[in-house]
């Protein structure tokens, strides 16, 4: 096979669980909210709305397309390329069952955070080229919030890949057979929080705090430009849930149910459980109010740093303990 | 006491402290005579200010006010309020309208609290002619005075939620609200603009319907309030948001002539219904909630508590409404002998009080209209200097400013 025909049709499968992925969670996001607000949400295209996105889509592919006068043109026209395409390279890992998924990457979980971490790079780059001030200080929050969590976050991941002994998603999921690594609670609720600082989410959406910011570093996007950060954005709250489902939930797995009998359902779970976890997450996003920057950024360093590392240090020397007192059974 | 606005206010304000143009304005290829240019580049490590224009189209100014933001990065190093997007000149339409046409004027004020702004108006315009409203109305007035409180302070209650970045409690208040203009529908025939109150009375009567829609809010309300209150006071994170932020003490709250929830909040307990009671306001059962923080929690809990004091008055009042004419006999056109009166109600947001001068006309010679959020507003321009941008946002919206009232 050449290069080309296993390229071209791992690219395409990750951009169309992407393009598919965004339309449902669209919808999903308004019609949670809808209803955590004593309203509907969309109801007027087709049953109970549900083509509202679509023609949403439509309406963004074929708006007109003005670029500000004073932008730095370069950097504002690949700014969303920059948010967009590591976004997309982060489904490469993702285990959606033993077989399916794009790549088998031993260092999976390596490369999610490492792609994702080129994110807040393409936000900068839009918030400081659209010569806007409310952007740039949406871009700088951005990046701001995003580096301070990005090491809580890979610390949090670390007792997991300690307990599994692997950096490969796939690896990761078939370790937590028959008990769901959720039983480290305070690695849990540590990477649950920092991810959702990572992705933007509320209580910690300080990049498009739209009472102080209007739409921070998205303010002077139109048309696709802004589908393409709008799109990302829902993208990683996804890959955040499913990095959530793999490393705590027990991936694809159910408890019990042997490997043959849950092959055939093994991504329709996963997908289930991720979506359950983006659930939560909208949940948590019709409810809670914003904190302040420096209350964000305190909460980072003052608490969650610490905590995670000693929290590594703690499982290690948990797992370690266990292996010597029942000689290397682990 | 020195001069009010200078309180609270830094060295670093928009003008130029000495001699060098504050960083990030505007700077002219020419510079002034005496002015040197603070250092820029990477040598010199100079940061530069930027001023960002919060508004007139902000969702978070509360209509259209703009303030100038002087900002350090996130800190606000200094803030300018420039109001009068909203202008419409109502003092001076007065001057142009017959007695009985100023109270459409006047619910165009503050659109949020109606009666509350004909009431003042009709007060001031009863001393003149020097007429009673018959006891009936009084009662009216009060009781419709009150579910405008409760609606405009849940207009108020909502947006909070948007500030500090929760959607929800805006819905849920909207929800409330509609069940309060429904009533006021009911009885004023408008959902607003209300011109209800008029001088010597009220326009209508209560209606069957309209009471028993005030028996099941009555019914349902208690409970929908400690709804409100848990949802948003409850939250460890709004608590952070608003606790210590923007504290307006005793002698600031004094000097910038507050009143209202803002003023009871720092401590002082002020209210136009017991100090100078109108309408029924002496015969009612009620209590000031007052509050001693002056933090923006603290006028969150005293507006909360305002509304459950003023469940208590509507109940009082739909239980104890006295018969009798709604309206006392005036003449269709007023013609009041020449002097002035002062009316002086407690709106949702403090003392709105009209002065009127009259000629023996039958306009207005000259009415004056105190906006009490413009005060409310300046007080919470002279907080700005030190905080956070978030934090900004945050004061504003807890002073409960109506741009339609500080522009008339």
């Amino acid at each position: 096979m050449s290069i080309v025909q296993v390229v071209v049709p791992r690219v395409l499968a990750a951009l169309g669980l992407m393009l598919l992925n965004g339309v449902v969670l669209i919808y999903m996001l308004r019609k949670v909210l809808g209803h955590l607000h004593l309203r509907l949400g969309p109801m007027e295209n087709g049953w109970h709305g549900i083509a509202q996105t679509t023609f949403d889509v439509l309406k963004l592919l074929t708006k007109e397309d003005p670029t500000p006068k004073a932008v730095d043109k370069a950097l504002y026209f690949i700014a969303p390329a920059i948010v967009f395409v590591p976004s997309l390279m982060a489904y490469a890992a993702l285990p959606f069952s033993n077989s399916v998924r794009i790549v088998n990457l031993e260092l999976g979980l390596l490369f999610t955070f490492a792609v994702l971490s080129l994110v807040p790079l393409g936000i900068l780059a839009a918030g400081w080229s659209s010569n806007n001030k409310w952007s740039l200080l949406g871009g700088m929050r951005a990046v701001g919030s995003q580096i301070s969590y990005e090491v809580p976050m890979l610390l949090a991941a670390l007792p997991v890949v300690m307990m599994a002994g692997s950096m490969n998603l796939g690896d990761i999921v078939r370790a937590q057979q028959p008990l769901w690594f959720i039983y480290n609670v305070p690695a849990f609720i540590l990477f649950f929080v920092a991810g959702l600082i990572e992705s933007g989410q509320t209580p910690f959406d300080l990049a498009e705090a739209d009472s102080e910011l209007v739409s921070g570093f998205a303010t002077e996007y139109a048309s696709m430009k802004f589908g393409l950060l709008f799109l990302s954005e829902f993208s990683n709250t996804f890959i955040f849930a499913a990095l959530t489902v793999t490393l705590f939930l027990g991936g694809w797995g159910i408890p019990f149910v042997p490997e043959a009998i849950m092959q055939p359902i093994a991504p329709l779970v996963f997908m289930i459980k991720t979506y359950l976890v983006i659930y939560l997450l909208m949940v948590i996003r019709g409810t809670l109010p914003r904190v302040r920057v420096d209350q964000l950024l305190t909460l980072g360093w003052k608490f969650l740093l610490p905590v995670s590392i000693a929290w590594v240090m703690i499982t290690g020397l948990v797992i370690k303990l266990g292996q010597t007192v029942f000689g290397g059974a682990q | 006491m020195s001069d009010p606005r200078e309180i609270g206010r830094p060295s670093g304000s928009l003008a130029a402290p000495d001699g060098i143009l504050p960083a990030g304005t505007y700077e002219p290829e020419v510079l002034p005579a005496g002015l040197t240019r603070a250092p820029v580049g990477v040598n010199a490590l100079a940061t530069e200010h930027l001023i960002v224009n919060m508004g007139p189209q902000h969702p978070s100014t509360h209509g259209v006010l703009r303030v100038l933001i002087e900002l350090d990065g996130e800190e606000v190093k200094a803030g300018e309020a420039s109001v009068g997007y909203l202008h419409r000149g109502i003092e001076k339409l007065a001057e142009s309208r017959r007695y009985s046409a100023v109270g459409t004027l006047m619910d165009r004020g503050d659109y949020i609290s109606g009666i509350h702004n004909e009431m003042a108006f009709a007060l001031a315009a009863e001393k003149l002619i020097d007429v009673e409203a018959p006891r009936r109305a009084n009662w009216l007035r009060s009781l419709m005075a009150e579910i405008n409180r409760i609606a405009s302070h849940l207009v108020w209650y909502g947006p909070m939620g948007l500030d500090t970045g929760a959607m929800g409690p805006f819905l849920y208040a909207m929800r409330d609200r509609e069940v309060l203009l429904d009533i006021l529908e009911d009885v004023t025939g408008q959902r607003m603009m209300f011109n209800y109150v008029r001088p010597g009375g009220v326009l209508a009567d209560i209606t069957p319907a309209a009471e028993k829609k005030i028996r099941v809010f009555l019914e349902t309300f208690d409970q929908y309030l400690d709804e409100h209150i848990e949802i948003l006071a409850g939250n460890e994170i709004f608590q952070a948001r608003m606790r210590g932020i923007g504290v307006i003490d005793r002698e600031r709250a004094v000097g910038f002539a507050l009143t209202g929830a803002n003023l009871r909040a720092s401590g002082l307990s002020f209210d136009v219904r017991k100090d100078r009671p109108y309408a029924a306001y002496s015969e009612l059962d009620f209590s000031i909630p007052v509050a001693q923080e002056g933090d923006c929690f603290a006028r969150f809990m005293v507006r909360m508590e305002e509304m459950r004091q003023s469940v208590r008055m509507i109940r009082q009042c739909i239980d104890g409404l006295p018969e009798g004419e709604f309206t006392a006999k005036v003449p269709k056109v007023l013609r009041p002998p020449a002097g002035e009166a002062y009316g002086a109600v407690e709106s949702p947001r403090g003392e709105l009080g009209v002065h009127l001068i009259s000629d023996g006309s039958d306009t207005p010679y000259r009415m004056r209209y105190r906006p009490p959020a413009l005060y409310a507003l300046q007080v919470g321009e002279s907080l700005l200097p030190g905080v956070l941008l978030a934090d900004a946002v945050v004061i504003l919206g807890s002073t409960d400013i109506v741009l339609g009232e500080i522009d008339r």
